[in-house]
């Protein structure tokens, strides 16, 4: 037991440079989580694949075939069947708990958060810090910071990986998902698309550095600076006129966008939505799909005029809108 | 009746359905079950050295960190060829297609199946599917992965998809008629006397196979003929670019090609079951609750497909459910497991070549079913979905299980075949580079998942080589232990010894009732029942008859 103890330990510790690593680095909040979750499933099949080979093995050898010696006809019996039904079923049903558990903190996002805008196209990724600093495969972050990342894709499905954090995401076309994570300790770690994607699937790789905040400070000062999506998501919701309709003034033709956001809104064919970036992000594309109530259909589509990271830009500064905190919102 | 070894036999006194008629034409129209079985046999085989070809090279190709034996294109054209004609073609019809043709309806006292032609026709069927597949290999092959997931094989893959799509629609037709065939078979055409609860487990398994075969593969027919109307057409269903929604694709692809699992190996622990009664001399322990854990993973097995799908978009709270159900069909293999352990409980095991297999099924199943624990576990699954460990995984279940069972099952059954016995020293030796060719393949790949190592790369970072070259080692070894019985298989036609009728003391029809090799219709007469499967206790000294039941 103390063997296997620091046999464990050993793989835990492990630093990510030998020739034959058996463990990944282990830097973010989860990783620690989703490894305990590890351990114990190894140790559950350790336990039973063991049981069953010392059962057939040893049953083989003690039962091998002799002359004169002949089988005892046994039927079956109901107690062990319940023992080897219901004890697998309650340890199943542990992990499955367990399993919920850690994966529901995968998907609660901190209030918190830090947003970073990721698309995905074949084969790269592009990221957007929210100070306005764009990357190509590389992600920098600062440790200790919840960082949620909005994704969507350009073309086919991918997915975003990072080993060490022990996180992955599909990132689909036609949608936003969100993942988040929180690094703990700096350093360089792996981030792969883990769908299978075209040709290039296995150069859709980069970077991530983890950096000290104050290291994260400086790499921001020195890259190069650019508007923010929510500055541009302004810009551009002057420069393509949503805002001749979408204003404050009372018998404005769309519904004022300040303060939605969070909100479930009514719907004119009845029902309500959540106003989020999934809605902002099709209200766009396809305005007819689903009117606010008390509004006509009369917005044009905007499909083939902005591009996946304008429309990021949009749902940023649309975001920015919402009702101060403090008020009713969902989260 | 027994065949003598002298010289007399050799000119077969008898008819059986081999010497009946040698005529190409006498095989190619044969509505003979048992022919039908040869004819999938032999093509069985010719696609699983195709898909182990794809396989060598893709070991080969990772070999190395770099991507520098073939170029990416082809590597993913590789890995696509080598799921689709491994799934498709080789373990979906295996043991249904060869062994099920064969011994389903001789071990229920049937003359054949159910629709003789419909049986012939599935093989068409099959073979054209096949055909078709193999064209778009030829013509450039496709490189979607098995999965065909949208929009990259409905827009943007430039590869021969719809004609693979066309071969793999055709063929799932061929999986619908052999298992309506074998339902109807299971139902209609049982000997007198061969009541539910006397039928073996290997026809319960097919049982619970059929139905999955008939409910299943239409969903997939449906989904591949949607992918080509978007594909040809552009009709938007799956691309968001046409309106469609790429996560629908996946919720119809797994509807199928999750029970396919199921499909694959359900008839191999109809297998295990035979060979373990037969080996150890015993019925099979709790033989109702084997026969109805068939019956229970069929039915379960058709709610869990979301399992693929944790972070792909789907509800969280779908997740949820999916992650119960999927915990909940692990159980009734677990059951399975251990009543097979307990049948060696104070048997009388014998451990022949076919045994060999059995013992290696159990402990790579083992493997393989607690690491699916891992996979059905939300947690977990975020980090190691779509990678290696999933890989392994799923070797671990169809080759280290099916693939196990499939072999075990061909040498058990191979002298009442072909009324011939192979080397046996071989035979064992062939089992055990099998077994260790393959935890040496696929063991690694379970570390490099953990890794992170994603499935479908061509190229990976260095600190993951060691383990891959382990990987490639064992598929070599591997290669080898898949090839020998092949050679002494076939050698064994010519020069093996001849077979007696029942060279294992098994119970059973095709062992007790059916001559070897059989007549074309099986029996001299049609047998009457009067006993349970697995009646081993008849043979023993009549006061240790008595059945022990542990209340």
């Amino acid at each position: 037991m103390k063997f296997f103890a620091s046999l464990v330990s050993a793989a835990q510790s492990y630093d990510g440079n030998s020739n034959l690593p058996l463990f990944p680095p282990s830097a973010s909040t989860i990783s620690g989580e989703v490894d305990a979750l590890y351990w114990f499933l190894i140790g559950v099949s350790v336990f039973f694949s063991a049981l069953i080979c010392a059962l057939v093995i040893g049953f083989t050898v003690r039962f091998r075939r002799r002359p004169g010696v002949h089988p005892t006809p046994i039927e079956g019996s109901l107690p062990l069947e319940l023992l080897w039904t219901l004890v697998p079923l309650g340890i199943a049903m542990v992990i499955f708990v367990w399993g919920v558990k850690v994966y529901f903190r995968t998907v609660r996002v901190p209030s918190n958060a830090m947003q970073i805008d990721v698309t995905g196209k074949q084969w790269m990724w592009k990221l957007q810090h929210p100070t306005g600093q764009r990357e190509i495969n590389d992600l920098h972050v600062p440790v200790g910071v919840p960082v949620k990342l909005r994704m969507i894709s350009e073309d086919v499905i991918h997915s975003f990986y990072i080993p060490a954090f022990r996180i992955k995401r599909d990132v689909v076309p036609g949608r936003y998902s969100t993942t988040w994570f929180e690094a703990t300790k700096p350093g360089e770690y792996h981030l792969f698309c883990a769908e299978y994607c075209g040709t290039k699937h296995s150069q859709m790789i980069g970077r991530v550095y983890a950096l000290d905040p104050n290291d994260y400070q400086k790499w921001l000062a020195g890259a190069a600076a650019s508007e923010s999506p929510r500055e541009a998501g302004e810009k551009l919701f002057t420069s393509l006129r949503c805002d001749t309709c979408h204003n404050a003034q009372s018998g404005a033709r769309g519904p004022d966008l300040a303060g939605l956001w969070g909100r479930q809104v009514e719907m004119r064919s009845g029902g309500a939505v959540p106003f989020d970036a999934d809605y902002v992000r099709e209200s766009v594309l396809n305005p007819a799909a689903r009117i606010v109530k008390g509004y006509e259909p009369l917005m044009p589509s905007y499909s083939g005029q902005v591009s996946e990271e304008q429309l990021l830009a949009l749902v940023a500064y649309i975001e920015s809108l919402a009702a101060p905190q403090g008020a009713k919102t969902k989260p | 009746m027994n065949a003598t070894p002298n010289a007399a036999s050799l000119r077969a006194p008898r008819d059986n359905y081999i010497t009946t008629d040698y005529s190409w034409r006498s095989w190619l129209l044969t509505v003979d079950h048992k022919r039908i079985g040869i004819l999938y046999l032999l093509s069985v085989t010719g696609f699983f050295f195709l898909g182990g070809l794809f396989a060598v090279l893709l070991r080969l190709e990772l070999a190395t960190p770099q991507g520098d034996l073939v170029q990416a294109e082809t590597y993913n054209k590789l890995f696509t060829m080598h799921g689709l004609v491994m799934i498709f073609f080789f373990l979906v019809p295996s043991i249904p297609g060869v062994l099920g043709n064969f011994f389903v309806p001789i071990m229920i006292g049937a003359k054949d199946m159910a629709f003789p032609r419909l049986n012939l026709l599935s093989w068409y069927v099959y073979m054209i599917g096949g055909a078709v597949s193999f064209l778009a290999i030829v013509m450039g092959g496709v490189d979607t992965g098995w999965t065909f997931y949208a929009p990259y094989s409905s827009t943007y893959s430039n590869s021969n998809v719809a004609v693979t799509a066309v071969g793999v629609f055709i063929t799932g037709f061929s999986s619908i008629l052999t298992g309506l065939n074998i339902l109807v078979t299971v139902h209609k055409m049982r000997a007198p006397g061969m009541t539910w609860f006397r039928m073996p487990l290997f026809v319960w398994a097919h049982y619970a196979t059929s139905l999955i075969m008939v409910l299943g593969t239409p969903v997939l027919a449906i989904t591949i003929l949607l992918l080509a109307l978007e594909r040809l057409f552009h009709i938007g269903i799956f691309d968001p670019k046409l309106g469609g929604d790429p996560v629908l694709f996946q919720h119809l692809f797994w509807f199928y090609s999750h029970p396919a699992v199921y499909i694959m190996i359900l008839p191999a622990m109809g297998v295990i079951s035979e060979l373990v009664a037969a080996f150890s001399r015993k019925r099979i322990f709790g033989y109702s609750f084997v026969a109805f854990s068939s019956l229970a993973i069929a039915v379960l097995g058709f709610l869990v497909w979301g399992h693929h799908m944790f972070l792909s978009g789907q509800s969280v709270y779908a997740g949820v459910v999916f992650s119960v159900l999927s915990f909940l069909v692990a159980i009734p293999s677990a059951v399975k497991v251990f009543n097979w352990a307990a049948t060696l409980y104070k048997g009388s095991v014998q451990l022949s070549t076919p045994m060999m297999y059995v013992l290696g099924f159990l402990g790579l199943f083992t493997i393989g079913g607690l690491t699916g624990l891992f996979l059905a576990c939300l947690g977990l699954d975020v980090h190691v979905h779509d990678t290696y460990f999933v890989v392994a995984h799923f070797h671990y279940i169809m080759v280290g299980g099916a693939v196990m069972a499939f072999l075990g099952g061909l040498h058990y059954w191979w002298p009442k075949m072909f009324g011939k016995m192979y080397p046996e020293a071989l035979g064992k030796f062939s089992a055990v580079v099998v077994f260790i060719g393959f935890n040496l393949t696929f063991f690694p790949q379970f570390l490099l998942g953990y890794l992170g190592m994603p499935r479908r790369y061509h190229a990976y970072p260095d600190e993951f080589a060691v383990l891959n070259v382990l990987s490639s080692a064992g598929a070599s070894i591997l290669g080898i232990g898949y090839l020998l019985p092949m050679v002494y298989l076939i050698w064994s036609l010519r020069y093996g010894k001849d077979a007696v009728q029942n060279p294992w003391g098994a119970k059973g029809l095709e062992w007790e009732k059916a001559p070897t090799p059989p007549p074309t219709f099986n029996f001299e007469s049609t047998p009457v029942v009067t006993q349970e499967a697995y009646a081993y206790a008849d043979d023993l000294p009549a006061d240790e008859r008595a059945e022990v039941r542990y209340v």
